[in-house]
């Protein structure tokens, strides 16, 4: 018996229906614990595949704090549950959106038939990276010797995003000036 | 007979992930709900580079589905600013309703 094997078809329906139960349920509320469910699932599928830094922080930053983001604002809109939220449209553009969503397709699958037969460029086999102390550790000093400038950058994105959501989020008051 | 578990499986699922989260953008009208798909498609992208990161026997993979985590974060503060900015104006997060340039 394939363990790993298992794992991955568990692993995947998972994340396949999740991802559904998201985009076709009406309540935002079940969409958001469909979205944990999902993002749990990945985590298990990195860790399969033996990228251990990302399921973990897949499961810090994902479920840990945009999830968290998202159900507050959820619960701060409290709206009411919309009856039809599906777009409508006509008969044409659905034709168009068919044949789009079939090109789309068949271009995705055309990728993935390819990718099996990739020659590989990197010398980073399952076994060299075990040798050299796992997955965290060279995954770590790849980032923090040769691409530290753009770890660092990310700081700077994430202040631009704190102080843009602030200056968002910020109330106007009556008189035209800011609270 | 079972299979082994190969790094390009996961790209199947991938690619199955990043189809419904377009079609969430595409279909549905509720801005939350939106954002969630857009979440959806970016972890599914991840999981692309991770997986084609093991294909080529690379670690440069992982680190930039490090620095995608970093920008889906950062996108949805924004985005989820932008919907409360947005509902505090027009009362609802109907994507339909945002028309205020129309009339």
């Amino acid at each position: 018996m394939n363990l790993g094997f298992f794992a991955f078809c568990v692993f995947s329906t998972i994340a396949i229906f999740g991802a559904l139960s998201v985009v076709l349920k009406k309540n935002p509320v079940s969409s958001a614990f469909a979205l944990v469910m999902v993002f749990f699932a990945f985590a298990g599928l990195y860790a399969l595949i033996g990228a251990h830094l990302i399921a973990a922080l897949q499961i810090l930053v994902y479920t840990g704090a945009i999830m968290v983001l998202f159900v507050f604002v959820i619960m701060l809109l409290n709206q009411d549950t919309p009856v039809n939220d599906l777009k409508e449209s006509s008969g044409l553009f659905k034709g168009v959106a068919a044949l789009a969503l079939a090109g789309l397709a068949m271009i995705l699958i055309h990728t993935v038939l390819r990718a099996q037969d990739i020659v590989a460029v990197g010398q980073l086999t399952e076994e060299k990276i075990t040798a050299q102390g796992g997955n965290l550790r060279v995954v770590s000093e790849a980032l923090f010797s040769d691409h530290v400038f753009h770890f660092e950058l990310t700081s700077f994105l994430l202040l631009g995003a704190i102080v843009s959501t602030v200056a968002l989020a910020k109330r106007k008051t009556a008189l035209g000036g800011e609270s | 007979m079972i299979p082994e578990l190969q790094p390009w499986m996961l790209l199947i699922v991938a690619m199955i992930v990043f189809t419904i989260g377009l079609l969430g953008v595409i279909v549905r009208k509720n801005l939350l709900i939106m954002l969630m798909s857009i979440e959806l498609m970016l972890n599914s992208v991840n999981l692309c580079f991770v997986a084609f990161s093991r294909i080529h026997h690379l670690v440069e993979g992982d680190l930039t589905a490090l620095f995608v985590m970093t920008v889906a974060a950062a996108e949805s503060a924004v985005g989820l600013g932008l919907v409360i900015a947005l509902f505090r104006t027009l009362r609802t997060v109907d994507s339909d309703q945002i028309q205020m340039l129309r009339d």
